[in-house]
């Protein structure tokens, strides 16, 4: 969602600050319970992608056990209709499903800092043409345009980088247009204006005058592409047009569905695939709030816990409550 | 007046670049259709001569010219004839007719919930920006996991639970068709349509919900701490007419700038939300297009849909220029 105001400041500067922190430090996120969460979930996942392939067994491998509820025969989360381990798959389709939303990220990242930022900077024709450019990939509806795609691509073809790609392509509008908003008015402030005056060049007005501004925008994006790739992919694999040959979470929740795990009453086939991207989006969402609360700092809660803190006395809070201090 | 001509210049520009697009993928894929259809008749050992390829190439729109401005022309011509070709999967009714029959299943569905889900949103927005940190605040991560949820596992889940489980509600279709209902404008029929729409309808709303709720929030807390609500509030005015016609008002116009996002995630999620329903609409219809290389059907689906999303969101903007007179001063 595109929830932030443009016209805000980057934050307050901190005003009293024992040791100046550097300006990397600041840019970075402060300690709040929701980004400890968040990161905690997001980095167990991700681990967990890197080491679990090592660690688990064959996920294609086939045993006679088929439909085996969870816990029983060392399969910890049961087994297939062809008696796969679902443990292992998972393990598997983690690693795909993150690869893919990685891939995305970066790559839907970059295309939008070109058609965003660098359009908004330049201005006049180019940025006319790259804003109308943008508006229309926004309102071409992505996924049913990646089905197309995918179906003309030969399975044999159809790689985890391809389909990377594919998603990365319709998927990068919505961060440009939101970098555009940030930078046109950053690129109208004081500052930069004295930096031109002064004869600075264009590149490094660009890197170094603008860009850290744009910092916590650009990864909030990067963080929503990351969501936006892997529930696509999920789509794509679940209507049959994922990467061949590779093990996603959007494929196995396919293979379950196809395999009749539902009127087999099968739930452990299918629910642990969707409660890792659903941990893995609430996770990335948690994270994507902190870094909203450091673009726009009125968004920072101030809930009773908070209040607390402040040392008031329960009778002061519902005072407060009561006069809606905002 | 120039706002809404403007308005119109993009749509007619977006709804050309969709229209070049659909005509243009077939042709720079890798993948040739007929190929594709040769191969999998030489698969299951039916005789394959030139002619068949050749009348294969002219059904599936590549026959005539090898002329590509010749092969576009051709095809805006038949478009405004509403000619999208002959489904494989339908033979031998037009694709036209095919989707014909399956469009108001999804317009109905998704325009509906979707209806509700920003109404919804939008209100429950409100309270949580107005009460922060208050417990409807504190739901909106809660509905933001909701939303990082792929739709149709929570689909998958519901069926599970609703229909294996319980037997509350009916598992897939649009309507029961063994109760010898007839389509119609009869009540047993809309309230038949009713019963069988409400698990998919349920399954995009809870997915959907929770975006309109957070943006909705955190604009309200972002308008609420300017002056002229400051000023509201000190002339005594009551706290429903701030909340709604001071605050609310400001605040929702990044909701509606913002809808062409979030209906493309809506529109993308329904799609294969219908298949798990086997709901008789576009997305099943695109499914069975894609699983027996229906490629004239899956083009016109995909045109109809980019049309569709086009139009609700033209409909979005004329909608924001009447919340927003400044949109209409400024152009």
């Amino acid at each position: 969602m595109t929830t932030f105001n443009p016209l805000d400041e980057q934050g307050a500067p901190p005003v009293v600050v024992a040791a100046p922190r550097s300006s990397f430090t600041q840019l970075l996120p402060s300690a709040s319970p929701k980004l400890v969460v968040g990161l905690s979930i997001a980095v167990l996942i991700i681990l967990w992608a890197i080491i679990g392939p090592f660690v688990v067994g064959d996920p294609n491998a086939i045993s006679t056990q088929e439909f085996l509820p969870p816990g029983s025969h060392g399969h910890l989360l049961g087994t297939t209709e062809t008696g796969q381990d679902v443990w292992s798959q998972i393990a598997y389709g983690t690693r795909g499903s993150l690869i893919i939303g990685f891939v995305v990220g970066a790559l839907a990242t970059v295309l939008s800092g070109i058609f965003g930022i660098l359009g908004a900077y330049i201005g006049g024709v180019l940025d006319e043409g790259f804003a109308l450019f943008t508006n229309v990939v926004l309102v071409i509806p992505g996924l049913p345009l990646v089905i197309v795609i995918g179906n003309y691509i030969p399975v044999s073809q159809r790689g985890i980088f391809l389909i990377a790609v594919v998603l990365a392509l319709t998927g990068w509008a919505g961060s440009a247009r939101v970098l555009r908003a940030v930078t046109l008015s950053i690129r109208n402030r004081d500052y930069v204006a004295a930096s031109r005056v002064s004869g600075e060049r264009t590149w490094r007005i660009l890197v170094i005058e603008i860009l850290p501004n744009l910092i916590p925008v650009m990864a909030s994006q990067f963080v929503f592409a990351i969501i936006f790739a892997i529930l696509g992919e999920a789509g794509l694999s679940f209507l049959g047009l994922g990467a061949s040959n590779t093990f996603t979470l959007g494929t196995i929740l396919f293979q379950a569905y196809n395999d009749l795990a539902l009127t087999q009453g099968a739930w452990w086939w299918f629910v642990p695939a969707g409660l890792v991207i659903a941990l893995f989006g609430c996770a990335l969402s948690l994270i994507n709030f902190s870094i909203d609360e450091i673009i726009n700092p009125k968004l920072r809660n101030s809930t009773r816990a908070v209040r607390r803190k402040w040392g008031l006395s329960a009778a002061q809070i519902r005072e407060l409550e009561g006069e809606n201090i905002k | 007046m120039r706002f809404y001509l403007q308005k119109l210049v993009f749509y007619v520009v977006a709804l050309w670049a969709a229209v070049t697009l659909n005509f243009l993928i077939p042709r720079l894929m890798p993948g040739n259709p007929v190929d594709i259809l040769i191969a999998k008749m030489g698969a299951t050992g039916q005789p394959v001569t030139p002619q068949t390829r050749a009348s294969l190439a002219i059904a599936l729109g590549q026959g005539g010219s090898t002329n590509w401005f010749v092969q576009y022309g051709d095809y805006i011509v038949n478009l405004f004839h509403g000619n999208l070709g002959v489904s494989v999967t339908d033979f031998p009714a037009s694709v036209t007719t095919v989707i014909a029959q399956a469009l108001p299943w999804t317009i109905g569905l998704i325009g509906l919930s979707t209806l509700i889900s920003f109404i919804l949103g939008i209100g429950l927005g409100v309270l949580a920006g107005w009460r922060r940190g208050s417990w409807l605040d504190n739901l909106i991560p809660v509905t933001t996991m909701f939303q990082a949820v792929p739709y149709f596992w929570l689909a998958l889940i519901l069926v599970l639970l609703l229909t294996r489980l319980s037997h509350i509600f009916p598992f897939a279709g649009g309507y029961d068709v063994y109760g010898g209902l007839v389509p119609g404008l009869t009540p047993d029929f809309l309230g038949s349509v009713l019963y069988y729409g409400f698990l998919p309808a349920l399954t995009i709303v809870l997915s959907s919900i929770g975006g309109w709720m957070l943006g909705m929030r955190n604009m309200m807390v972002s308008t609420l701490s300017e002056d002229y609500i400051l000023t509201a509030e000190a002339k005594g005015l009551r706290p429903y007419r701030v909340r709604l016609t001071y605050a609310a008002r400001n605040a929702v116009l990044p909701s509606f700038s913002g809808f062409a996002i979030s209906l493309g995630f809506v529109v993308a999620g329904s799609i294969v939300t219908e298949e798990v329903f086997s709901y008789p609409g576009i997305g099943q219809l695109l499914w069975t297009a894609v699983s027996n290389d229906d490629y004239a059907l899956m083009q016109g689906i995909f045109l109809v849909i980019s049309v569709s999303v086009l139009l609700a969101n033209l409909v979005v903007d004329l909608l924001y220029a009447l919340i927003d007179p400044r949109t209409r001063a400024r152009s």
